[in-house]
């Protein structure tokens, strides 16, 4: 069954807040629900499926009860890091589409600033003992990719501070980014290394908050005042070590980006703006190439002579990104999709909202760079 | 870098994994390898996930291998916190599989990508040592 065009987005809703040491994340996930279905014009007894990623409680369970979900007819609590919200939105355009429900909520709720993070996995996880013990950090991870990549194709520290520069400009057009001072590729550069060649603001911000969206059969969405969003493709997949032959150059976009691209019947040339995750500034030359906007390798030139920004050939991350505005709770793909949302809409912040929007792209990668998740959205205005 | 600084913190041996982490304590590195197809398989399984045999064999591999990439970690977590900074690397065993590891016993300004390395061995609590690497020094 192809999902193109047969649900929509009808209500997104970002957090304002970036720390929130007086909330709790259950907190979060009501009021980011609350926002969401105001946005949409819609209520609490409305809502039939729900989608969260399950780490806050029992499953989906506790906060169906928490937020006052009644009627529940789909849950699913989905876990893939960064990108589980893309997967939830997928899923839930699925379910929809089934009938297996009728309007979903996705919720995002995040309270980690100031808290030491434990272990990111329980002791008993397989590769654990081949890993933790020799200080695997997420950004080490992502310094061998970015390491290797430089190897492999001549990609320059200057290239992925471009990265951070683009974010940084469009952030000083969101008030409620964390960071909003533009930042030049040269102080990128001169920012203490964290993990060569990774430099402290190659990496993305630490917030509190999260978000929400609405999920609805399109017909739903023809009765909402408020304008919606087409889904129009979804596809995810996850790579690993691939039994301890691990290659650190590429992301499971390879795979999920043909999927979504397919099932929207588009190719990356169509698309008018996009929300490339962005845990550090490697991230994003990796992923535009694994979603074709460029050859293999050639990432680093891409980006390097502006075309993330607005006005560029691929406005990428305009709300600024995981690297200034916005990573709740190290999980970055929910803000991607409400501001893939916002500029369909074309409710961008004035200056960086791209005209004629009608297409955008939204990607999340949640996981390291040895084992992870990528899920890709395409979505489309909703009158186009 | 003190590599007497670097934390060995004891990985949890379990029944599957004990012939690997058994072969290390006597510094010794084994691996299990599918009976059926042949391949190498990292991390150590007792079936193979490549063709989905239930048997391997351990056989004992060279503990040579080559950088195939690195990086200075200079703000550890968890048992590394207090470490200054550390390399972090993948290193690609004779043999075929990419190992995560460490590099130890050298320079890491003067690290490369193809660089031979070859296997040591840090105790790491009494039912484990941790494989770790260093430069080849030919000669």
């Amino acid at each position: 069954m192809s999902l193109r065009g047969r649900t929509s987005i009808v209500g997104a809703y970002e957090h304002p807040g970036r720390d929130l040491p007086d909330r709790s994340a259950a907190q979060i996930h009501a009021e980011v629900a609350l926002g969401a279905l105001a946005d949409a014009g819609l209520g609490l007894r409305d809502v039939d499926g729900y989608f969260c990623n399950g780490q806050l409680g029992f499953g989906a369970i506790s906060l169906a009860e928490y937020i006052g979900l009644k009627g529940l007819r789909y849950t699913d609590s989905t876990f893939t890091g960064g990108s589980s919200y893309l997967c939830h939105v997928g899923h839930a355009a699925l379910a929809v589409a089934s009938g297996k429900c009728r309007i979903a909520l996705v919720t995002q709720g995040a309270r980690v600033r100031g808290i030491v993070r434990g272990p990111k996995l329980p002791p008993d996880t397989p590769e654990y003992a081949f890993e933790a013990p020799y200080g695997e950090t997420n950004i080490g991870i992502y310094a061998l990719a970015a390491q290797r990549h430089m190897y492999e194709y001549g990609t320059t520290a200057r290239q992925m501070a471009e990265v951070k520069a683009a974010a940084a400009y469009h952030a000083q057009f969101n008030p409620d980014a964390l960071l909003q001072k533009p930042v030049t590729v040269e102080e990128v550069l001169s920012s203490p290394l964290v993990a060569d060649p990774l430099h402290r603001l190659d990496c993305c911000v630490i917030t509190d908050g999260g978000g929400a969206v609405i999920v609805a059969s399109s017909e739903v969405a023809a009765d909402l005042k408020r304008r919606s969003v087409k889904i129009l493709g979804h596809g995810e997949a996850i790579k690993h070590t691939m039994s301890g032959r691990l290659d650190v150059t590429y992301t499971a976009a390879v795979w999920s980006g043909p999927a979504a691209f397919e099932e929207a019947s588009v190719s990356p040339a169509d698309i008018d703006y996009a929300s490339i995750y962005d845990s550090f500034t490697i991230t994003v030359l990796m992923t535009l190439e694994d979603l074709g906007f460029c050859k293999k390798g050639q990432g680093g030139a891409f980006v390097a002579d502006g075309a993330l920004r607005v006005g560029g050939r691929l406005p990428v991350n305009t709300d600024g990104g995981g690297l200034c505005n916005n990573h709740p709770g190290y999980q970055g793909g929910m803000i991607k999709i409400i501001e893939a949302v916002r500029q369909l809409r074309g409710e961008a912040r004035p200056q960086v909202q791209v005209k004629n929007c009608e297409l955008a792209l939204a990607h999340g990668t949640g996981g390291g760079i040895s084992r992870l998740c990528s899920a890709t959205l395409i979505l489309g205005r909703g009158d186009a | 870098m003190s590599d007497t600084a670097l934390p060995a913190p004891p990985p949890l041996v379990i029944p599957e994994t004990k012939p690997f982490w058994d072969a290390t304590k006597a510094h010794r590195l084994v691996l299990p390898r599918c009976l059926r197809c042949s391949f190498v398989i990292w991390y150590p399984r007792q079936f193979c996930p490549e063709c989905g045999h239930g048997a391997v064999e351990w056989f004992e591999a060279s503990g040579q291998g080559s950088i195939y990439s690195f990086t200075i970690v200079r703000r550890g977590e968890g048992a590394y916190r207090d470490t200054e900074q550390y390399v972090l690397a993948l290193v690609e065993l004779q043999e075929g599989p990419r190992v995560l590891t460490n590099l130890m016993d050298c320079n890491p300004e003067q690290l490369r990508i193809g660089q031979p390395v070859q296997a040591v061995f840090c105790d790491a609590g009494d039912a484990a040592a941790l494989l770790r690497f260093r430069p080849l020094i030919r000669g």
